[in-house]
């Protein structure tokens, strides 16, 4: 398996060597496109973003539930909570490319 | 708000930048994470959330139009999961519901 986790610092890497900008400003945009979006999401509003996914915001009714631990009955309040729904070019390419959607094999191949 | 309009609120808040390169920062944040998935790693981004991929074992499917049973391979899907900050923020900047 591959486990590596890609995080801030692999995006800003790849956002300074694509654009030119400076290490900490290519640091700062990442920072900012990460809070444009969870500033319109804190506002209800959905995210869609073409051949990679939407993000959307669903209300979720009050309901009961339960400490697994005691069994004991709490009350869950009424909340919000954040949906992402992957493109179909994403999932495809996911899974191996364009072609791999009809395709009937085992795993995909590792690098 | 679409990935246009992304381009378009970060291009106002960020008048030094050609937009040419908004839009390019906008879409190597995009391929980047991607690629990562595409690869099979996590990406995780602190106080956003965290991308992953999962696998869901083959099955046997049923063409709800003919009933006729279809094997379905194994396959990968993206998945998502709020960060912490996010999630509070959702509750807490919202209280009118």
């Amino acid at each position: 398996m591959a486990g590596t986790t890609v995080t801030r610092a692999q995006l800003s890497e790849s956002v300074y060597q694509e654009v030119g900008l400076s290490r900490n400003e290519s640091a700062e945009l990442v920072e900012n496109v990460l809070n444009e979006i969870a500033d319109t999401l804190t506002r209800g509003e959905t995210v869609k973003i073409s051949s990679f996914g939407s993000f959307s915001v669903r209300q979720k009714g009050e309901r009961t539930g339960r400490n697994p631990k005691t069994g004991e009955e709490v009350p869950i309040k009424p909340r919000r909570v954040l949906v992402f729904r992957a493109s179909n070019v994403l999932k495809s390419r996911i899974n191996g490319g364009e072609d791999s959607a009809f395709a009937d094999k085992g795993a995909p191949p590792s690098p | 708000m679409t990935k246009s309009e992304l381009i378009l609120r970060l291009a106002e808040k960020n008048p030094h930048l050609y937009q040419r390169d908004v839009e390019r920062i906008v879409s190597t944040i995009f391929e980047e994470i991607s690629a990562a998935l595409a690869r099979g790693d996590r990406v995780e981004l602190r106080g956003f959330g965290a991308f992953s991929v999962k696998t869901r074992d083959a099955r046997t499917g049923r063409n709800p139009r003919t009933g006729e049973t279809v094997h379905v391979a194994e396959k990968s899907v993206p998945f998502f999961k709020v960060g912490k900050d996010l999630r509070v923020r959702l509750n807490d900047e919202h209280q009118q519901g």
